[in-house]
This record gives structure tokens, C-alpha cells and sequence, in this order.
């Protein structure tokens, strides 16, 4: 059975698919701009040193202003462009109207961001950095990325049991 | 300009840097920033096994496959051409803290005394990297982002439940990095 719009889980998950226009067209090489927006994005993660454990572990010790400084500007940044494209109707490139999925409360923010907030301070790194250390020679970190699959996976199969 | 280049880059170059990468995936092809789904995704591929939170044209998402398979590619590029020698610079508090472990390798952004592949089995490398790996894969999707989906996409769309994530997010960070770290460190 393949659970539909009524079911909560699904419902809630911030990327549950949407079909638009892009996503028809959007085959093949056209996912080489993400390809090439994400090596851009993986040097500034790499040069902020935000895959850094000690970097991270100096943000949960208060020791250290620059994690902060990185997701604040960031944040910042972000919500001005938001703004922009709101305010002034910018379209994609492709000239779409730029739409912007909601997110809806549920409670597996709170649980599930106490246990993301548990293993990004073991790890030293959330998803994003999992797959830039990886490409800085940290080899072992293979296993934590699989390791991660792994608990996503584990998530999948016993959500509906899980409180949301 | 090459010095800065292979400088770590301060917080208020690299964080506008990175909050630059929200308009620039919604105006490629309105693509919300987000990487934990990424995960979902992979496990959509190659082991959906009948479960429903699975079955979905993943193949639609597949840009956000591109996407990390860029960050890889970025990581090595930033190692191997744009980091200088220097050992990475943290602040004296931490060396202090850290060094109590065994922690003295300062080469490479991850600790290397304590993540490396001999040390995944220990049970501190198994705690630290299999366990943490579990728990990452298992918030995010359950808090229904990370970082990238909720602290920066979430809070720049002005989403409160992404405030309540990242809150959530800190919270168990810092809970965890103060109170369970240093016993998982001095095992």
C-alpha cells in the first residue's frame, strides 16, 4: 500500500515530492548545474572549516565565535534572498515561478533534532560535511555516511510508530 | 590572493558564501537546499524493501544526488589544491580539553588519533562513528532536515518549525558534546 496526502508522516516530510514542470523536464545533463553548484558548495564548506570536528566541538564548548558567525551570516544571507525573490517575483532561469514548500510542525522536529543534535556532535559533522570529508581523503568516514544511510533506513521502516 | 586561498576562510566570507547557495538552487531550478534527503533517497534506490516511506520516484529527486556527489568532489578539490600545510587552528581551550584524550593531531579538519579506520574498532570509533553516524541518519529524517534544510533553508524561508529544529539541533549538541563526549572520549 502506498500511503497518500492523508497520511501525517509523509505529509510532514519537508521534501515530500511535488511534481512540477522543472522536475518533468529536468533529465539528464540539466543536473549538471547541481552538480557543479555543489563543488562550489562542498570548497566553502571545506574552506570554512565547517566539516571540521574540532570546529564543531569548539561551537557546543562556547569556545569559539566562528560556527556561529557561518550559520548566522549564512542564515542571513539566505533569508535577504528569499525576501528578494519573494518581494520582487524573480523567476528560475528557466523562467518559473520560484515556489518554496512550507514546512508543517510535527513533533519528530523536536525528538528527531535532539537525536540529529546527538550525532552531529559525536560525528562532528551533518550531512552536508559527511560527504565533503569523504572527498578530503577521510576515508573512514564512508562508514558513518553508511552508518547514517543506515538509520535513515531504520527511520523509514518504524515511523509509523514513532510519535510526530 | 593565493595566501587567502589556501587561508581557512573567516566566518564572514564563507557563511554569506554559503547562505548564497539558497537562491542560487532556486533560481537553477527551484531546488530547496537540503542534503539529509539525500539519504532517503539512496535508501529509495537501492533498498526500498516494500516500506512506504520509501516508495517514491526518487529518480525526480536525483539533482539532489548530483548535488552531494558535487560536495565530494569539492571536498577533494579544496584538499588537494587550496589547503595550505598549516595544522588547523582551534582554540586554545579545546587543545587543552582535547589533549586530556589523546587528541594531538591537528593535520587534517578530523581528528585523526580518534577517527580512522583502525580506531573503528574500538568501541570509542564505533561510538563515535558508527553510532553518530546512526543517530545523524536517523534525526534528520525524522526532524524532516538538517542543518542546510532547516537551520539555513527553514529559518531563511521564515519557517518556525525549522526554528524549533535547529533549537532542538543546538540542544542535543550541546548536551551530548559537554555530558556524554568526554566519557566516550576517555573510553
Amino acid at each position: 500500500m502506498i500511503r497518500g496526502d492523508n497520511d501525517p508522516v509523509l505529509k510532514n516530510q519537508d521534501e515530500f515530492i511535488a511534481t512540477t514542470a522543472a522536475e518533468k523536464t529536468g533529465k539528464g545533463y540539466s543536473n549538471i548545474k547541481f552538480l557543479i553548484a555543489g563543488i562550489i558548495f562542498g570548497i566553502v564548506l571545506t574552506k570554512a572549516q565547517v566539516i571540521s570536528w574540532f570546529r564543531i566541538q569548539e561551537m557546543f564548548r562556547f569556545q569559539s565565535f566562528h560556527m556561529y558567525g557561518v550559520i548566522g551570516s549564512a542564515v542571513g544571507v539566505g533569508m535577504l534572498s528569499v525576501f528578494l525573490i519573494k518581494k520582487f517575483n524573480i523567476k528560475t532561469i528557466s523562467g518559473e515561478k520560484i515556489e518554496i514548500p512550507s514546512k508543517k510542525f510535527n513533533k519528530g522536529q523536536i525528538f528527531g533534532g535532539l537525536i540529529f543534535g546527538a550525532g552531529w556532535a559525536l560525528t562532528g559533522a551533518c550531512p552536508g560535511p559527511l560527504y565533503a570529508q569523504i572527498g578530503t581523503g577521510a576515508t573512514v568516514v564512508i562508514i558513518t555516511l553508511l552508518s547514517a544511510i543506515a538509520g535513515t533506513w531504520v527511520y523509514g521502516r518504524i515511523s509509523q510508530k514513532l510519535p510526530h | 590572493m593565493s595566501a587567502f586561498i589556501t587561508q581557512p576562510w573567516p566566518w564572514y566570507i564563507a557563511g554569506p558564501l554559503i547562505g548564497l547557495m539558497v537562491p542560487a538552487l532556486l533560481l537553477l531550478g527551484n531546488k530547496s537546499l537540503g542534503i539529509s534527503s539525500s539519504l532517503r533517497h539512496i535508501c529509495a534506490a537501492c533498498f526500498p524493501s516494500k516500506i512506504p516511506f520509501f516508495r517514491y520516484n526518487w529518480r525526480k529527486e536525483v539533482w539532489n544526488l548530483f548535488f552531494v556527489l558535487g560536495i565530494l568532489t569539492g571536498g577533494a578539490i579544496a584538499a588537494l589544491f587550496l589547503t595550505g600545510s598549516e595544522p588547523v587552528q582551534v582554540a586554545p581551550a579545546l587543545v587543552a580539553d582535547l589533549a586530556k584524550y589523546g587528541i594531538h593531531d591537528y593535520s587534517n579538519l578530523v581528528p585523526l588519533d580518534i577517527i580512522n579506520w583502525h580506531a573503528l574498532f574500538t568501541i570509542r570509533g564505533f561510538l563515535l562513528m558508527v553510532a553518530g553516524g546512526f543517530l545523524v541518519g536517523f534525526g534528520t529524517r525524522y526532524a524532516g532536515g538538517c542543518t542546510s534544510g532547516h537551520a539555513i533553508m527553514g529559518l531563511s524561508n521564515l519557517q518556525w518549525p525549522s526554528l524549533v529544529a535547529t533549537i532542538c539541533f543546538m540542544t542535543g549538541g550541546f548536551v551530548v558534546a559537554n555530558l556524554i563526549l568526554p566519557w566516550v572520549l576517555s573510553l
